[in-house]
């Protein structure tokens, strides 16, 4: 186990933990943001740079801090290390840069994209961005392309996260996708027009954290603040999958079906294809209730939860440090007020 | 002239064969490791030498070798990175034309030293030239008994295997180098964990420049100390530097380290002068990813001392009125020069090699080129300029690999030194636009 102090919180975890992980152990508004990494997909991480954070301490054995910001989301704890992040000035200021550098060649489509309100950067940019622009050049666009009849790649939108190609890697047989060419010209494709058929990939549209790949069963159907969250299971036959997602209502229809995420968007269990985009209707679940949802989002300020930090952690601190902290900004729920 | 180690004999006819390069002297200290030393007194010998990575980082290699782990029963790896690409510098090119025999000698030193059984050199795509050069001194080097199973029954065994690129910049970096060699994308890799512990096929791998490796050659024939009795400090030894620009006589000279650079620049012996007799503008001493400075502050540092041709003279400073020795790469730049289309240029490779797996490089390198094209094209304004500043600031230090920085200290250091050329450029676009123009204003100091 491991004892390191994040943004003035305490936290022991088990060695091997990164720091991004033990941050999500504490929650709430101190965790980095991520955009690139994602638990489920070893490999992951250490592209985006959004979730880069100070050590001043890099051990108890080595006090020393770390020359350079480090990416807390492939960055391991050492016992002792001290970690600063919305504490920071240089740290808020290099996440500000950031957000500039994935918006310049961004569409700024939101209003016509179906991922506006569940989007990764829509929020980091809400969160840490600055409203106005200093690039004045012609941004990349790339022509819409269709892998496959049930998924649409939108290049122009993507961050080059390479979630997706980790995902097919990862979860199915053959990859057929992948990054080509280099630098800002760089883009996610099949090279020779080619169609993603096997029956995990869908997947790769729920780990996409902008909307580059998108349902097509789903498409322009609904902005997804209309849509209510429904938890459901299925037997579903296929190897691999447990029929466990979130079924996304309209009135009395079913607009779409996605695997079950986490507070920080992360799939936790994945779904087949057939239960993706086959079954949309009522009478082929078993539901379960209401989704709990609890990310902090660009429209969670009318129905979705705020995050707050875990409170076992906050039980384990001296009085006083509580008083502290709840003066802190660490502690303002979210950073959404 | 001072001593040369690496390329005394570059000029002999056929020193590429193996049979001329045995005869001056060649595959020595082959002999003297595998017979006389063990691997830890050759990596103590290296240490003593006190020699720094030719690569550019300037690291000393003794070190780097001594973290290499060492588990037991698992295969380490000597790769040798010969994918010399950096603007400005060329001498890695011509050591391996010249003298493959140098560089595999040093090769069968140094993973003697590390333990290696196999070992690679991973050369430049575009240098396919090379590579057959190297891999017929590499057949020679087998049929005499210097490579393959015993060596010299010493019981030593080892493999070399020369590998092309496929010519990108990125996998001069390390990591990208170790990618690229196992058959993937070269992007970067995230560290830790460093090579020396998880690099090639995920085993403790030694990555050192073309000219390091060479330079065991001569360091373990003298010994390290009587190696460390050249240079200054803590910069000993002889480099290689290519000098090209303006020059009377460019070309790569192996120079004592020491030298002072205003006599490299201009005595008959070195560089011979700023050709058709101009004025010095400035100069990137070591390759085009270092900060570049204008002719007052390459000559003497700000105390008024003359700047040495050292990693430590160089560099003094720091960012402000220093630059550094990096790959050896020197370039000059005659009072016709202008500095904001020769940035921009640079920016241009690094817009064009960036691998774009991370976000503030991937699109800060662009960036900055498009503004540096929009200044240099008459169409700049003042603001553009901080922006630049903004822009590389940004980059700098954020970034996965040292790619972000390289592309990010020219263009912060162009604007700091001659920010009076980048405002006339929008004052005066017409007149600065014009074919051959240049600013013959002061350049800022500090």
């Amino acid at each position: 186990m491991a004892k390191i102090t994040f943004d003035g919180i305490e936290v022991e975890v088990p060695d091997g933990t990164t720091i991004l992980n033990a941050a999500r152990q504490i929650g709430g508004g101190i965790v980095p943001p991520a955009m690139c990494y994602y638990t489920p997909l070893k490999g992951s991480g250490g592209k985006c740079r959004a979730c880069l954070v100070k050590v001043s301490a890099g051990s108890a054995k080595d006090p020393r801090p770390m020359p350079k910001l480090v990416a807390s989301c492939i960055t391991t704890v050492q016992d002792g290390m001290v970690v600063e992040n919305t504490i920071n000035q240089q740290v808020m200021d290099v996440r500000k840069g950031i957000v500039e550098m994935l918006l310049i060649n961004h569409p700024l489509d939101c209003p016509v994209c179906d991922q506006a309100g569940e989007c990764s950067l829509q929020d980091f940019a809400f969160e840490h961005g600055v409203s106005t622009t200093r690039y004045e050049e012609e941004r990349r666009t790339f022509e819409k392309i269709d892998i496959g009849p049930l998924i649409q790649l939108h290049m122009t939108r993507c961050i080059l996260c390479y979630r997706c190609v980790y995902t097919a890697d990862q979860l199915t047989p053959e990859r057929v996708h992948g990054v080509l060419g280099r630098g800002d010209a760089s883009e996610i494709g099949t090279y020779i027009e080619n169609i993603i058929d096997n029956e995990f990939s869908g997947n790769v549209i729920d780990v996409c954290p902008v909307g580059a790949l998108t349902d097509k069963t789903f498409r322009f159907k609904q902005r997804v603040w209309f849509t209510k969250p429904v938890n459901a299971h299925r037997d579903c036959k296929t190897d691999k999958c447990g029929g466990r997602v979130t079924l996304w209502y309209k009135g009395k229809d079913v607009l779409r079906v996605t695997a079950r995420k986490d507070e920080y968007g992360e799939v936790k269990e994945w779904i087949c294809n057939e239960c993706r985009f086959d079954k949309k209707e009522t009478s082929d679940w078993v539901l379960e209730g209401p989704a709990h949802i609890n990310r902090a989002s660009v429209i969670a300020q009318n129905h979705y939860e705020l995050p707050v930090v875990n409170p076992q952690v906050i039980q384990d601190l001296p009085e006083s440090t509580t008083r502290e902290l709840e003066r802190n900004p660490p502690l303002r729920l979210g950073g959404l007020n | 002239m001072g001593r040369k180690l690496l390329t005394e004999h570059i000029n002999v006819e056929g020193i590429n064969t193996f049979e001329v390069y045995r005869k001056h002297g060649g595959y020595r200290s082959v002999e003297k490791a595998l017979k006389t030393m063990t691997p830890d007194e050759v990596v103590e010998e290296v240490k003593k030498s006190g020699l720094r990575g030719r690569g550019g980082a300037g690291f000393p290699t003794g070190m780097k070798w001594s973290f290499l782990a060492k588990p037991e029963g698992v295969p380490r790896y000597l790769v040798c990175n010969a994918d010399e690409s950096e603007p400005g510098t060329f001498k890695d090119r011509q050591l391996m034309s010249k003298l493959p025999h140098l560089l595999i000698e040093g090769m069968i030193t140094g993973s003697y030293a590390l333990g290696a059984r196999t070992s690679y050199i991973y050369i430049r795509g575009e240098l396919l030239y090379v590579l057959r050069i190297l891999e017929k001194a590499i057949a020679e080097a087998y049929a005499a008994g210097f490579l393959g199973e015993n060596i010299l029954g010493s019981g030593y065994s080892l493999d070399l295997h020369v590998h092309p690129g496929a010519g990108a910049y990125i996998c001069g970096e390390e990591t990208a180098l170790l990618e690229s060699l196992e058959g993937k994308r070269g992007n970067p890799r995230n560290k830790p964990p460093f090579p020396a512990v998880q690099g090639l096929y995920a085993r403790p791998t030694v990555v050192n420049n073309v000219e390091t490796i060479a330079a065991v050659v001569p360091i373990i024939n003298e010994g390290g100390d009587e190696y460390a009795k050249l240079g200054v400090g803590k910069s000993t030894g002889t480099k290689l530097i290519s000098a090209c620009g303006h020059l009377n006589k460019p070309g790569i000279y192996e120079i004592e380290l020491g030298v002072p650079v205003e006599e490299f620049i201009y005595s008959d012996e070195y560089c011979g002068g700023i050709w058709k007799g101009r004025d010095l503008k400035a100069v990137v001493a070591g390759g085009s990813s270092v900060p570049i400075l204008p002719k007052e502050l390459i000559l003497k540092n700000v105390a008024g001392e003359n700047r040495l041709m050292t990693y430590e003279s160089l560099s003094d400073g720091g960012f402000v009125t220093g630059t550094m020795l990096g790959s050896g790469g020197f370039i000059a730049m005659d009072e016709t020069t202008c500095i904001v289309k020769n940035t921009w240029n640079f920016s241009r490779f690094y817009h064009h090699e960036s691998c774009g797996q991370c976000s503030p490089c991937r699109e800060g390198t662009g960036w900055m080129e498009k503004v540096l094209h929009r200044l240099e094209h008459g169409h700049g304004s003042m603001h553009d300029i901080d922006l630049l500043v903004s822009v590389a600031k940004q980059i700098e230090g954020n970034t996965i690999c040292p790619l972000g920085e390289a592309a990010a200290w020219p263009v912060a250091a162009a604007v700091r030194h001659f920010r009076h050329e980048f405002e006339w450029h929008v004052t005066n676009p017409k007149e600065a636009t014009a074919p051959g123009a240049a600013y013959r204003g002061k350049a800022v100091l500090a």
